[in-house]
C-alpha cells in the first residue's frame, strides 16, 4: 500500500458518539475503528444517516466523541484544529459574499495573520490550482455553482494542510461539472501528495478517487467493510471508469451497502 | 400600417384604438369647459372670450394635443403635450394676478382637469423610457405638479392661510426666517439629535454585543424593548425634561430611549443571521470570539444594523421635536411650532415642517446611500 510508512494521520479506536434526541438516543457512530495513513485517499461512503459526516466533523473537531479514541497526526482533534493541520471543504461553498474570490481565499490567512504580501502570492498559486486564474476580483455570485466550489477548495488548500477534508464538495453540481472537478481533484491530490477524506454517497466517485473505500451504514452508524483498490493505477483519469478493476470495485462498494441498507424503514 | 393586427402602435391615431376614445372624452371636456366662465371679474362674469389670452392658451394646449399624437414618437409627443399641460397650468397664475375670483371659474377647472389627465398620460409615456427621465424626471414632474396643483387650488378657492398656505408663501417665509430657521436647525438637528441619535444607537449596538455574550441578557432585554417601543414619547419626554433640564440633554435622553431598543433588536437579530456552516469554518480556522464576530458576523449584520439606523433616523427627529414642546431654550424646531401655533404665524411653522422633513429625507437617504455602498453584496441590494 502506498505511504503507509510511520504512524497513521488519522487514528481512531472504538469511536462512539450519541446523540440525545427526544425519544430515544441517536448512535450516529458506534465502534468505529480507522486508521488512515500519509498520501491515503479515503472515501466514506454510505446512505444518509449512516455517520460519514458526523466522523469527519470528529476529525475536525466540529464535533466531539462520546467514547472512544481518536488522534489527528498524533494529537487530539481540538489541538490540530488549533494548530490549523487540516482543510475543510464543506457540502457548500460557504464563501463570504461580501468578499472577492481573492479575499475569500486568503481569509484563513488573515485569520493566521499571515503578511499580506504571501496572502496574495498563496491566494494566486491556489487559485491557478484549481484552475481559476484571471477570477481574483469577481464576488462569488458571479460564479458558476462548480467554480465556487472549487474557490472553496483553494481556499481550503492556502492553510497548506497536508490533511484534506471534504463533506460531498460537490454534492449539488451536475454530473458533467462534478466528473470534470474529480479529475482536477485526483490530478492535485496527486501533484501535492495530500491526506484527504472524502465523504460522498456516489459509488462511481469514491472508486474513481479513492486508494481506500470506507462503506458505513445507518443506525447505528457503523464501518461495514474497508476496500482498497490497489488494483487501480495510482494516476487515474476517466478512462479508467470503463475497466472491469473498476467495475469489481464497484461491485463490491454496492454489495456492501446493500448488506447495510434495510428498505424498511 | 402593418398587416398585423397586434402590431397596431396604440400611440398613432386611428379610430380603432383605445386612445382615440380617451381623445374623444379630452374634446367633450374641453368644448364643455369653453361653455362655462373661467372667473369673475369686478363682480362680472368672465367668459373664455373676454380673455384672449386664455383663449389663446387653451388653442396652445389643443394644438400641442394633436402636434404630440403625430410625432413621430411617443417620447417626442410626449415633451410637445407637457408644453400643452404647463400652458395649461400657468393660465391661473394669469388670471391671478388680473385679480379673477376663480373659486366659481368652472371653465378654467374643466381646462385644468383635461391639463392633468394630459400629464398622466405624458408621466405614462416618459416613465417607460429608461434612464434619467424615469429615474429623475418623472418623480420631478410628479412633485412639480402636485406643488402647482396646491397652489392653484389654495390661491382659485381663496382657502384662509392659516389653514393652508399656499407653497410660494412658504417658499418665502422659508427666505424670510432663514436666521431663525437656521439657529433652530442647529439647536435641535446638529445638538440634540445627533448626539442623541449617536448615544442611542451606539449604546443599543454594544449592549446587543454584550446580550450575544451573556445569553440571559437578550433574554431579559428583548421583553423590555417591546415595552419600550409601546412607550409614548409624549409620556417619557416631560419626565425627561425634570430629569435633565432645558437644554439638549433632555432631548438626547428622549432620543437614547426611543433609540436604543430599535438598535438592540437589529443588532441581535443580524448577528444570529450567520449560517452554521459559515461558523464551522470560522471554527475550522481556530478563530476566536472576536474574530469571528469581525470578519463574518457583523458583515451578516449589516443589513440589520442598517435598518436599525434608518429606522432610529426618523424616530430621533421625531423625538427631539415633540421633546421641545415641553421645555427648551427659547430656540429649537420644536419650540418653534409650539410657540409661533399660539401666535397664529402659521407661515413658520410651515416652514419649520419643510426643514423637518427634507432633514428627515436627507438623513434617511443619506443612510439609504451609505447602506447600497457597503451591502452591495446582499441578495437584496444586487444589481438584477
Amino acid at each position: 500500500m502506498p505511504g503507509d510508512a510511520g504512524p497513521p494521520i488519522v487514528e481512531a479506536r472504538g469511536l462512539s458518539l450519541v446523540y440525545q434526541a427526544a425519544d430515544k438516543p441517536v448512535f450516529a457512530l458506534s465502534e468505529v475503528d480507522l486508521a488512515i495513513h500519509k498520501g491515503d485517499f479515503i472515501s466514506l461512503i454510505g446512505p444518509s444517516g449512516c455517520g460519514k459526516t458526523t466522523l469527519l466533523r470528529v476529525i475536525a473537531d466540529l464535533e466531539r466523541p462520546t467514547s472512544g479514541a481518536i488522534t489527528v497526526e498524533g494529537m487530539t482533534p481540538e489541538q490540530a484544529r488549533l494548530k490549523r493541520l487540516y482543510g475543510y471543504v464543506f457540502q457548500a461553498p460557504a464563501l463570504y459574499p461580501w468578499r472577492t474570490v481573492e479575499r475569500n481565499v486568503m481569509l484563513p490567512l488573515e485569520i493566521m495573520g499571515v503578511p499580506k504580501a504571501e496572502r496574495q502570492a498563496r491566494a494566486a498559486d491556489q487559485l491557478a490550482n484549481v484552475g481559476l486564474t484571471g477570477f481574483e476580483k469577481k464576488f462569488p455570485w458571479q460564479l458558476s455553482g462548480g467554480m465556487q466550489q472549487r474557490v472553496s477548495i483553494a481556499r481550503a488548500l492556502a492553510l497548506q494542510p497536508d490533511l484534506l477534508l471534504m463533506d460531498e464538495p460537490f454534492g449539488a453540481l451536475d454530473e458533467i461539472t462534478r466528473d470534470h472537478l474529480n479529475l482536477q481533484l485526483t490530478q492535485l491530490w496527486r501533484r501535492t501528495g495530500k491526506t484527504c477524506v472524502f465523504v460522498t454517497h456516489s459509488i462511481a466517485e469514491a472508486v474513481f478517487l479513492s486508494t481506500r473505500i470506507v462503506v458505513m451504514s445507518p443506525r447505528p452508524g457503523r464501518i461495514l467493510d474497508i476496500i482498497d483498490c490497489d488494483a487501480l493505477p495510482r494516476e487515474r483519469t476517466l478512462d479508467i471508469r470503463e475497466s472491469p478493476e473498476f467495475a469489481a470495485i464497484a461491485h463490491r462498494v454496492r454489495e456492501g451497502l446493500k448488506e447495510g441498507h434495510s428498505y424498511d424503514d | 400600417m402593418s398587416g398585423n393586427p397586434y402590431q397596431t402602435s396604440p400611440y398613432r391615431t386611428s379610430l380603432r384604438t383605445a386612445a382615440d376614445w380617451g381623445l374623444v372624452t379630452l374634446a367633450l371636456l374641453t368644448a364643455a369647459a369653453l361653455t362655462q366662465p373661467i372667473g369673475i371679474k369686478d363682480g362680472a362674469i368672465l367668459s373664455w372670450t373676454a380673455d384672449p389670452i386664455a383663449l389663446l392658451f387653451l388653442v396652445g394646449s389643443a394644438f400641442s394635443v394633436v402636434g404630440g399624437r403625430t410625432a413621430p414618437t411617443p417620447a417626442k409627443g410626449a415633451w410637445v403635450e407637457l408644453g400643452g399641460a404647463a400652458m395649461a397650468w400657468l393660465l391661473p397664475f394669469h388670471l391671478l394676478n388680473e385679480g379673477v375670483d376663480l373659486s366659481r371659474g368652472w371653465g378654467l377647472w374643466l381646462y385644468l382637469i383635461v391639463a392633468t389627465v394630459m400629464l398622466w398620460r405624458v408621466l405614462g409615456v416618459l416613465s417607460a423610457v429608461p434612464g434619467w427621465r424615469r429615474s429623475l424626471l418623472v418623480p420631478g414632474l410628479f412633485g412639480l405638479g402636485l406643488l402647482l396643483g396646491w397652489e392653484v387650488l389654495v390661491r382659485g378657492f381663496q382657502i384662509p392661510s392659516v389653514l393652508l398656505p399656499p407653497p410660494s408663501a412658504i417658499a418665502a417665509s422659508l427666505v424670510k426666517h432663514a436666521p431663525v430657521l437656521w439657529d433652530d436647525f442647529r439647536q435641535t438637528v446638529l445638538t440634540s439629535v445627533v448626539r442623541g441619535y449617536v448615544m442611542g444607537c451606539g449604546a443599543g449596538f454594544a449592549m446587543a454585543i454584550l446580550a450575544d455574550r451573556v445569553p440571559f441578557l437578550a433574554r431579559g432585554l428583548l421583553p423590555l424593548g417591546n415595552l419600550a417601543s409601546a412607550v409614548p414619547v409624549i409620556g417619557i419626554a416631560p419626565i425627561m425634561v425634570m430629569w435633565f433640564g432645558f437644554d439638549w440633554q433632555s432631548k438626547a435622553a428622549v432620543i437614547v430611549v426611543m433609540t436604543f431598543f430599535p438598535m438592540l433588536v437589529n443588532t441581535l437579530a443580524g448577528l444570529q443571521t450567520s449560517e452554521r456552516i459559515q461558523m464551522d469554518l470560522m471554527r475550522s480556522y481556530a478563530a476566536g470570539y472576536g474574530t469571528t464576530l469581525v470578519k463574518l458576523r457583523l458583515p451578516n449584520a449589516l443589513p440589520f444594523l442598517f435598518n436599525g439606523l434608518k429606522i432610529n433616523s426618523t424616530l430621533a427627529l421625531i423625538g427631539a421635536i415633540v421633546a421641545e414642546f415641553f421645555g427648551t431654550p427659547v430656540v429649537g424646531m420644536g419650540f418653534r411650532i409650539s410657540t409661533e401655533v399660539a401666535r397664529m404665524n402659521l407661515d413658520i411653522v410651515w416652514a419649520t415642517i419643510v426643514v423637518a422633513a427634507v432633514t428627515g429625507s436627507v438623513f434617511y437617504g443619506g443612510l439609504a446611500l451609505l447602506e447600497r455602498a457597503t451591502t452591495a453584496w446582499h441578495p437584496s441590494m444586487r444589481r438584477r
